[in-house]
């Protein structure tokens, strides 16, 4: 049976009090949740402090470039169906560098799930203004306040079509990492978009901020329930819902194509013989 | 040239005339004569309208390039004639439909075969128009009609009996109308000199395309953008019968993070663009430098900068791909200049890429990936897939538990595939431990760069030398690389002819470049030409680069156009 143990690795390089201790806990308790072992999990980052997750715990890992974690995770998850592939990040490398990564991997609804710390700022790059920063957020880079209206991820997903969508909050590890094993275990493209506090450079949307806001999505809210859903996205401000916000069934990259779940590609044996015929398409 | 046969077509009209099928048609039908066949198309960036020609070399000697000599042009508009009429050679034809195009104005040699009136009365449409063009130009040069029959009962046999018989009445409609009121004793002519079995036809494009699935490439992703598209479109084409992925990214940026997501994973992967795409994808080259992790990208190089000339040719991008990328990484690059290397070095790119651990770019450009080329059927039986060093359950005890990035003397790191037992595979494009996490200490960063380029050490011993060609103790030497391979040589080969003495030197494994190959070849260097479609001679920079010869003279053409034997020689009598 696989323990927390199995999943602890190392030090971390985050400041004292970081949203991303909760978010690192949680992972780790999520993928023991849903009975990984950690040779089975391929995590994708990216770049920023969100994107040092994987290398303080233990998985496979690909920390590859600023706000190309889906494309990787894609490629991957494609040639090997039977990799857990989780992309993980922070919101300035997955909202707006990888902005169109993201919208493509609705549409593809491939079967990775994706982790997006959310600390409406840049942390490590030491605090500009992010595609979710609040409007009038002064940061470095927005010194009179910042005029682009915030990105509403989930809504966005949402209008997407996303199979799975919920937010959660670094502050409640256990609800959190429910809500990633959830996402886990759901057959299609999800994102779990995580309020994390930065306690160095956001000092709007502390702890404290979120706690006085945020409420949980209890059973009589039905995330299958698209307009509900979409109402539930543009609550913001006085109340934050957190939780699963919406689901649908729809059928996934792999399941799309059985031949590549039957047959993974990375399984397939090479053998020349099969490739005799390519060459009759020149034949004269 | 000492040839017995070697004439030229040019078929001319506006896009949406159906040129490349005519073009193909007759091309496969004189190839199936036994003759070699050379063609190359000539298109304007659209759809429908304005000009576009596809030429048609044949020969009964190896041909791999076009000429500027033209012996039969069917004019399938106005233009066409005018465009091209001074091309002729003496006694040179243009078979037009007359009762379409009126040419009082012109005096040359006019075949005028009245096209669409033909197909209306053969098969009730004016649609089999081309194929009465078609008959019409066998009959002219003397070939047999029977071999064009056959091919277009292949073309359109799938469309069904009927569309096949009209189209060969049609032709032969425009054979017999010929051959009755032909123009007397054509000069130029063909016939057929043997079989065609051990014979194959295919484009640059092509060639990749089969080399990389005949090579085990199981995962191709990619943007559209011409002139690489077919070769996206040829792989997607295999995906059912082959359990192959063919994925069309959102982007070139994703599509490179794509492959080195599955060649991560254990697939052998590939992205193919032009410079535009691949100008999105320099950041993810260096990331496959960082993680070791092996890509083949071809570049199929058109005239920039920018969206330039998006149909037409050029080969601006050679020092791009061997400089392109952030920091300091092994690569290697590759440049075919016919089919039968485009095939083999595709397939030596993915062994590289893997035993290596490293990108490889294959450069090509418009005038390779669309020409059609006759050759002989490839050797599949040497193809031999070589996935490189792998950690197995026995390297365990020497080794310990799994480093990505173990440092080895050769500098290559054993490979494992995540999802196994056998340890967890992590890597990161940030500077890492051998075991592939985050670090910033200044040693490792050393040792790490060592060794990386001890790999590029290694490579190096498994670049071919260059080709050469030609009078061996020359008092000229004309320097190519890439597809102007075949104008080169049939350049080289008529100066020798008219009693120049001239080499040829051809570099088609271009980096790690070949440095005491080259510089053994270049004892000539003020009678040094480099020869290439660019504006700056980039060959002759890397060539000073490399080896510290400064080569002076360049013959350079960049409008677009390929280069010919013709232009070659026009640029070299005028530097005399
Ligand atoms: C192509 C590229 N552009 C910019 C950067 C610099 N950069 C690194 S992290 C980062 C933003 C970090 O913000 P976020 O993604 O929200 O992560 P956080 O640090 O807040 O967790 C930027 C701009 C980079 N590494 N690569
Ligand atoms: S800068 Fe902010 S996000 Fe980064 S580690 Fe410190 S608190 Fe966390
Ligand atoms: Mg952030």
């Amino acid at each position: 049976m696989v323990t927390l143990k199995d999943y602890e690795n190392g030090e971390t390089a985050w400041c004292p009090g970081c949203g991303n201790f909760g978010i690192l806990q949680a992972v780790k308790k999520a993928l023991v949740k849903v009975g990984l072992e950690p040779y089975q999990v391929l995590m994708v980052s990216g770049i920023g402090q969100a994107a040092k997750l994987p290398h303080y715990m233990k998985c496979n890992l690909f920390n590859g470039l600023h706000g190309r974690t889906l494309p990787v995770a894609t490629g991957a998850k494609i040639v090997n169906p039977k990799l857990t592939v989780i992309a993980v990040s922070g919101d300035g490398d997955s909202y707006s560098e990888g902005g169109n990564h993201f919208m493509h991997a609705i549409r593809r609804n491939i079967d990775v799930t994706y982790l997006v710390h959310d600390n409406q700022i840049y942390g490590l790059t030491k605090g500009q203004a992010s595609a979710t920063s609040a409007e009038g957020f002064v940061t470095k880079t927005t010194p009179m306040g910042a005029f682009s209206k915030p990105l509403n991820p989930i809504a966005l997903a949402i209008s997407q079509g996303i199979s799975f969508v919920g937010r959660g909050f670094s502050g409640d590890i256990e609800h959190l990492s429910t809500l990633i094993a959830e996402a886990i275990e759901n057959r299609g493209f999800s994102l779990v978009d995580i309020l994390q506090p930065c306690v160095i450079f956001n000092h709007v949307n502390t702890y404290q901020w979120y706690r006085k806001r945020i409420y949980k999505l209890d059973s009589s809210y039905d995330p299958k329930d698209r307009n509900a859903a979409f109402q539930k996205a543009q609550e913001w401000g006085e109340r934050i819902p957190i939780g699963k916000i919406y689901t649908q069934d729809r059928l996934t990259y792999i399941e799309h194509d059985p031949e590549i779940e039957s047959n993974p590609i990375i399984e397939q044996k090479h053998s020349l013989n099969n490739f005799n015929k390519i060459l009759e398409d020149f034949k004269i | 040239m000492n040839m017995s046969i070697d004439i030229s077509f040019k078929i001319g009209g506006e896009a949406g005339q159906g040129l490349q099928t005519i073009g193909y048609i007759l091309a496969k039908s004189l190839a199936r004569g036994g003759l070699y066949v050379f063609t190359n198309q000539d298109n304007e960036s659209r759809i429908r309208g304005g000009h576009n020609f596809y030429q048609i070399r044949i020969s009964d000697n190896k041909v791999e390039n076009l000429t500027e000599e033209i012996h039969v042009i069917i004019a399938l508009d106005e233009k066409t004639i005018i465009e091209h009429k001074d091309e002729l050679v003496r006694n040179g034809v243009i078979i037009f439909d007359g009762e379409k195009i009126s040419v009082k104005k012109y005096d040359e040699n006019l075949l005028n075969v009245p096209f669409e009136r033909l197909a209306k009365e053969k098969s009730g449409s004016t649609k089999m128009a081309n194929s009465v063009a078609i008959g019409a130009a066998i009959s002219l040069v003397g070939y047999d009609h029977s071999f064009l029959e056959s091919v277009l009962k292949d073309e359109f046999g799938s469309k069904g009996a009927e569309i096949s018989d009209k189209n060969i009445q049609a032709s032969r409609a425009g054979f017999n109308f010929v051959s009755e009121n032909g123009i007397g004793e054509f000069p130029y002519r063909v016939k057929k000199i043997g079989d065609s079995q051990d014979f194959i036809f295919l484009n640059g494009n092509e060639a990749v395309a089969s080399a990389a699935l005949l090579s085990g490439c199981k995962f191709v992703s990619a943007y559209p953008m011409s002139p690489s598209t077919s070769i996206q479109q040829f792989f997607a084409s295999k995906m059912k019968d082959y359990g192959v992925v063919f994925e069309q990214a959102e982007d070139e940026i994703s599509a490179i993070n794509m492959i080195i997501g599955a060649s991560f994973a254990g697939a052998r992967s590939m992205t193919a663009t032009s410079g535009g795409g691949f100008s999105l994808m320099v950041e993810g080259l260096s990331l496959a430098g960082m993680t070791e992790t092996p890509i083949v990208i071809v570049i199929c190089e058109r005239p920039g900068p920018a969206t330039g000339f998006p149909t037409r040719t050029e080969q601006g991008e050679l020092e791009f791909a061997i400089y392109a990328g952030h920091g300091e990484f092994p690569r290697a690059v590759f440049a075919p200049g016919n089919v039968e290397q485009a095939f083999y070095l595709t397939s030596k790119a993915f062994n590289l890429a893997e035993k290596y651990q490293i990108p490889v770019i294959i450069l090509s450009d418009q005038y390779l990936a669309d020409s059609y080329f006759t050759t002989e059927r490839f050797d599949i039986s040497s193809i031999k897939v070589d996935r490189g060093e792998f950690f197995t359950e026995s390297q365990v005890k020497k080794l310990g538990e799994y480093k990505r990035h173990l440092i080895t003397e050769s500098g290559i790191s054993p490979r494992l595939f995540p999802g196994q037992k056998l340890g967890l595979v992590v890597t990161d494009s940030d500077e890492h431990t051998e075991d592939g996490h985050i670090t910033e200490l200044a040693d490792v960063k050393i040792n790490n760069v060592n060794k990386r380029f001890r790999k590029l050490e290694l490579l190096k011993k498994n670049i071919g030398t260059p080709f050469v060609y030609g009078s061996k103790d020359a008092d000229t030497l004309l320097i190519g690389w890439g597809s102007t391979y075949g104008a080169l040589k049939e350049a080289t080969k008529i100066l020798n002819d008219q009693g120049s003495n001239v080499k040829m030197l051809h570099l088609s494994e271009i980096w790690p470049f070949p440095v005491e190959a080259v510089r053994n070849e270049l004892k000539i260097p003020d009678k040094s030409i480099s020869v290439e479609s660019n504006s700056t001679g980039q060959m002759a920079h890397l060539i000073r680069a490399e080896t510290g010869i400064e080569i002076n003279k360049k013959i350079l053409r960049f409008d677009g156009r390929p280069l010919t034997p013709q232009y070659i020689l026009r640029e070299f009598r005028k530097g005399r």
